[in-house]
Order: structure tokens, then C-alpha cells, then sequence
């Protein structure tokens, strides 16, 4: 009878989504942010006024506001500020996104298993989350570029391994109360395999958990890619991503502030839209969720 | 209890043996050490004379458990760039890094936990919003910028602080700040959380229906349960400024292990890579098991879960 009602309010929940997403108050200002940030990643060349890798000494260090050419001011090498700040979206854009995404469908999918299979592997899943999740990020980063040495893969890499323990543990504990109902238990009986349980039946229904997780790490992922191309421990030096651009304007802060303010500021603004954004979508999703 | 304790201190010499091979295999994996010890005029012969000193002819178990026996001891080996072993190395950063973290831990319990009750206590005005403000902007800020920015603006311009190094109390006022400001947010979200689930529970409703006065149910009653989560998280953040400290030490020169650790990655120094993560590790894994320890006694369902 309990476990009827469960059944029951679960799809009565998951019909009523879209309703619910339709009457909360979009969270319009980080959309629009994401919308911007976005398109800046994909047609970056379209957008950058200059080559973000063009070098003209004669019009280096110019102010923001002093030659309109450059709206944002040129650094040491007289590159362009702006293009570098949109080529820089899409650095970090991209290593975020394949990086989170890399973590998601590893710590999803490891999580779904231990989950539905208790027992032994359970265990060692789990056992592997808390160590992942207890060690500190850049800890366990720098420990992977030394092995591997820097670059984009090994931050991507980097990241994944701090992320992927997040999404186990979320998804077993949902898993852990989607196994027991009626659906399910009747799918069994039905001999459908196990795969195809986890797949069709339980997967579904943990969506939601992964996309509100998702947009909780986004921000915290960008902070860390950056973070760590800061430490010269990502791309080469002179790549357009933005934790290297402030690494680059330190140097140089006393002289040309613009170029270490910009690209800063730009982390800040693009982590707050995500943590708004998920915030919201944790809200709109999933009340339950708890803020911790 | 005891049975708890000692689960978790099971747990986590496992975690610190687990940690020892990870170290122990990054050596190996980056190459042959035997290799780039060598000199450009050694042939083979030198070769074969370098990995039997070294240790590295035999099989990798043994060479773990020499590791191990020299690690326990503290014997890390000798630097290859600085003329001085690993262990001294991390000795001489180690009190820079604690005295900044330390400084740290206190500035966001200080800071965080009266910010995140006067939130939770005038609920919805001005305070409220200030303290939401001031924890939203401290997780969303990379801290390595807001460094730059800070040292610009008190060194320079306003020439009010220290920017670089160890010193006084002056000198530690910024990186303090910088390195503690992401887990205040932590601390004033989780104090004014856990404050107004407290201030909204029946004891407290109790205490305002028999007539106390306001100021003598929310500082007596329920600040005493709302700081028990807090002061457990304080703990965790405790260890988790080692995570931040790496970038403060590298923006304000400040000689400490996460600093050490850079420069040693940077150099391919392994003895000294393998010290400071290993010290590190250590640290974290001892704090959090002294947590655990104490979030178990303070709260008893822990135990029995």
C-alpha cells in the first residue's frame, strides 16, 4: 500500500514539472548571461573584433575607453582584450563542459550500478566517492598533472576525477529508492534484464537529480579550471583561457590593471549566473534537495 | 562509540595507504628516475650502477615497502633542484602554511557564524541580505583574482597593508582574508540555515510562550543547538584550506607547502612533490577522522548509523 503511494506521487510529480518550471519566475538575468556566454563559445571568430593572438607592439598597453578600435584595452603584446576575453569563454566553456560532462556520465552511471547492485561493488564504488569527495580538489589535480604533466586533457582529466563521486552518490541514493518500486519490482518479474531495467526504468527517473547536480558544479568547475590555469598547470602560456589571463595581467597588475581585472571579473559574473541557475532549477526540480 | 572510533581510524589508514601508493606510483609512471638522474656522459654500465643504488632492480612490492619504511621515518629523500632533503624542505614550510590556515579558520569562524545568526535572526531585512551578498560573491569569486585585486588595492594605492611574504600580524590580514572568505560564505549559509530551523522548532516556540524575553531564547536556546552542525563543518573547512592555500601562497609569496608543492611540480622535483602531498594527504585525513570523532560524540545518531 506504501509503496503504491510512493508510485503514485512520483508520477504525479514528474507530470506536474513542466507545469511548475512554467509558473516559477525564470531566473532571466543568469539566463541570459548562460545565452551570452554561450554564444560567445561557439562563434567566437565571428565575434572577436581582432585576432586574439595578434601582436602590435605600437598600439600594446592601451586603456580601456582610449582607442575605441579596442574597447577593453590592449595588454603588453597590444593583443585585444575583447577577443581575448571571447576566445577565453570558449577555453573554459569548453574544458568545463567536457570535463563536467566526462564526470556526470562516469559518476552517473557508476552510481546507477552500485545502486541496483549492493553488495561488494557497492562498497568499493562508494568507498571510492568518499575518497574522491573528502580529498581536496586541487590536491588531487595537481597529483594528476604531475603524473601526466599539464595540458588540456590532463585538466580535463583533473576535474572529472573531483566530480564524478558527486554524481555516484546522489544517483545510489535515488537508485536506492526507485529499486523498490512497483514498476521495477514488476519489470523484474516480468524477466527484463537487468541493463535494460537500469536503462529504461531506473535512469529516467534520476534525470532530474542529474541535471540539478549538473548546475550546482558548473560554477565550482569553472572556479577549478581556472584555478588551475592560473597555476600554469593547463594550457600553454599565452593561450587565451581566462585563469591564465589573470596569471598574465599579475605581472603587470601595477601598470596595466585592465588585465588582470577583466578576466577575473568574468569568472565571477559567468560562476554567480550558474550558481543562481542552479539554484533555481534545484528549487523548480527538486524542493527536497537540501542546500548544504 | 568505541566500536565507531575504531572503524574510522581503520578507515582511514587505509585512505593514508592508499595515498602512500599513489605517491609511491606517480614516480614511477613519470618516467624512469634512474634515467634523468644520470649524467650526459653515463653510459649503461652507470645506468645499471644508478637503479641498483636507487633500489629500482627490484620488484615494485619491495620498493614500496622501503618507501613506506623510509616515509614513516620522515626521510622523503634529497631534493633534486635545492640542495637540502625533501623533509627539511617541508619542515621549514609547514608552520607558514599552519599559521596561515589557522589564521584563516578563525577569521571565517568569527566572521561567518555571527554574520550567518544575525541573517537568520532579522530574517528577511537589510542583514539578510547583506549576509546572502557577502556568501554568494565569497563562492563565486576565484580567490586567485580577488588576490590580485586586493593587493592592488591595499599595497599600491591605498598603501595599507603588507602584499607579500611573512611578517607581522599586518602581513597575514590579506591572505587570511582571501584564503578564508570562500568557506565563511560556507559557514554564514549553514549558521543562518541551521538558525532558523532551530529558532522554528517547538522548544523555542515553548521558551517564547512561557514570556522569555527574545534575546534570551535566541542566545541562550537556540544558538546552543543551531552551532553544532557549524562548528562540524568549521572543522572540514579546517582542512579544507590546504585546498585554497596552494593559490593564496603563490599570489602572496607566502613560503608554505602549498608554494613548495608548485615549485616542485614545476621543477619535476619528485622527492619534494611526493613530501608535500603526502604531508598534505596526511593532514586532511587526520583532521577530518578528528571531526568524525567529535561530530560522533557530540551527536550520538551518528553511531549507531
Amino acid at each position: 500500500m506504501v509503496s503504491l503511494n510512493i508510485t503514485k506521487g512520483r508520477i504525479h510529480q514528474i507530470r506536474n514539472i513542466p507545469r511548475k518550471a512554467r509558473q516559477a519566475r525564470l531566473p532571466w538575468i543568469p539566463l541570459t548571461i548562460m545565452f551570452v556566454l554561450l554564444v560567445c563559445a561557439c562563434f567566437a571568430p565571428l565575434l572577436a573584433p581582432h585576432d586574439p593572438q595578434k601582436i602590435s607592439i605600437l598600439e600594446a598597453k592601451l586603456a580601456p575607453g582610449e582607442n575605441w578600435t579596442y574597447p577593453l584595452g590592449t595588454d603588453v603584446l597590444g593583443q585585444d582584450m575583447l577577443s581575448r576575453l571571447i576566445y577565453g569563454a570558449r577555453t573554459s566553456v569548453f574544458i568545463s563542459l567536457v570535463a563536467l560532462g566526462t564526470g556526470a556520465v562516469v559518476g552517473t552511471a557508476l552510481g546507477l550500478i552500485a545502486g541496483f547492485r549492493s553488495g561488494w561493488l557497492d562498497v568499493i564504488i562508494m568507498r571510492a566517492s568518499d575518497a574522491a569527495l573528502g580529498f581536496p580538489t586541487i590536491l588531487v589535480a595537481m597529483i594528476i598533472v604531475t603524473i601526466l604533466g599539464a595540458g588540456m586533457e590532463n585538466i580535463i582529466l583533473a576535474v572529472a576525477v573531483t566530480v564524478w563521486a558527486r554524481f555516484a552518490r546522489m544517483i545510489r541514493g535515488d537508485v536506492l529508492g526507485i529499486r523498490e518500486l512497483d514498476f521495477v519490482i514488476s519489470a523484474q518479474i516480468a524477466g527484463v534484464s537487468t541493463a535494460m531495467i537500469i536503462w529504461r526504468h531506473i535512469f529516467p527517473n534520476t534525470i532530474n537529480t542529474v541535471m540539478v547536480i549538473t548546475s550546482l558544479t558548473i560554477g565550482q568547475v569553472i572556479l577549478l579550471e581556472a584555478s588551475l590555469s592560473f597555476l600554469g598547470l593547463g594550457l600553454p602560456i599565452g593561450a587565451p583561457a581566462w585563469g591564465i589571463m589573470v596569471a598574465e595581467g599579475r605581472a603587470v597588475v601595477l601598470d596595466i590593471w585592465w588585465l588582470a581585472l577583466f578576466p577575473g571579473l568574468a569568472i565571477t559574473i559567468v560562476v554567480l549566473a550558474f550558481n543562481f541557475f542552479g539554484d533555481w532549477l534545484r528549487d523548480t526540480l527538486d524542493p527536497k534537495l537540501q542546500r548544504t | 562509540m568505541q566500536r565507531y572510533i575504531l572503524i574510522r581510524l581503520v578507515q582511514a589508514v587505509v585512505t593514508l595507504l592508499v595515498l602512500s601508493i599513489a605517491v609511491f606510483l606517480s614516480s614511477h609512471l613519470t618516467g624512469d628516475p634512474g634515467l634523468y638522474l644520470l649524467g650526459p656522459d653515463d653510459g649503461l654500465a652507470e645506468y645499471e650502477e644508478m637503479r641498483k643504488n636507487l633500489g629500482l632492480d627490484k620488484p615494485l612490492p619491495v620498493q614500496y615497502a622501503k618507501f613506506l619504511s623510509e616515509v614513516v621515518r620522515g626521510d622523503f629523500g634529497r631534493s633534486h633542484t635545492m640542495n637540502r632533503t625533501a623533509g627539511e624542505l617541508l619542515l621549514q614550510a609547514a608552520p607558514a602554511t599552519f599559521q596561515l590556515a589557522i589564521a584563516a579558520f578563525i577569521l571565517a569562524v568569527i566572521v561567518g557564524v555571527p554574520l550567518g545568526i544575525l541573517s537568520a535572526v532579522k530574517r528577511d531585512t537589510i542583514w539578510d541580505t547583506m549576509g546572502k551578498f557577502f556568501a554568494i560573491l565569497g563562492i563565486a569569486t576565484p580567490s586567485f583574482w580577488i588576490a590580485i585585486m586586493l593587493v592592488l588595492l591595499f599595497g599600491p594605492i591605498l598603501g595599507w597593508l603588507p602584499t607579500y611574504g611573512r611578517g607581522g600580524i599586518s602581513h597575514f590580514i590579506l591572505p587570511a582574508f582571501v584564503l578564508s572568505w570562500a568557506s565563511m560564505a560556507g559557514i554564514v549559509r549553514l549558521a543562518r540555515s541551521s538558525m532558523l530551523e532551530v529558532l522554528d522548532s517547538e522548544y523555542i516556540k515553548f521558551a517564547r510562550i512561557k514570556g522569555l524575553r527574545e534575546r534570551v531564547v535566541v542566545y541562550k536556546h537556540a544558538l546552543k543547538n543551531a552551532i553544532i552542525p557549524v562548528l562540524t563543518f568549521g572543522g572540514l573547512t579546517l582542512a579544507g584550506l590546504l585546498n585554497g592555500s596552494v593559490v593564496v601562497e603563490v599570489v602572496f609569496a607566502w613560503p608554505g607547502i602549498g608554494r613548495l608543492l608548485l615549485q616542485g611540480i614545476n621543477q619535476r622535483d619528485f622527492p619534494v612533490v611526493q613530501a608535500t602531498v603526502l604531508a598534505a594527504g596526511a593532514f586532511y585525513i587526520i583532521t577530518a577522522l578528528l571531526v568524525d570523532i567529535l561530530y560522533a560524540y557530540v551527536n550520538p545518531r551518528i553511531r549507531y548509523d
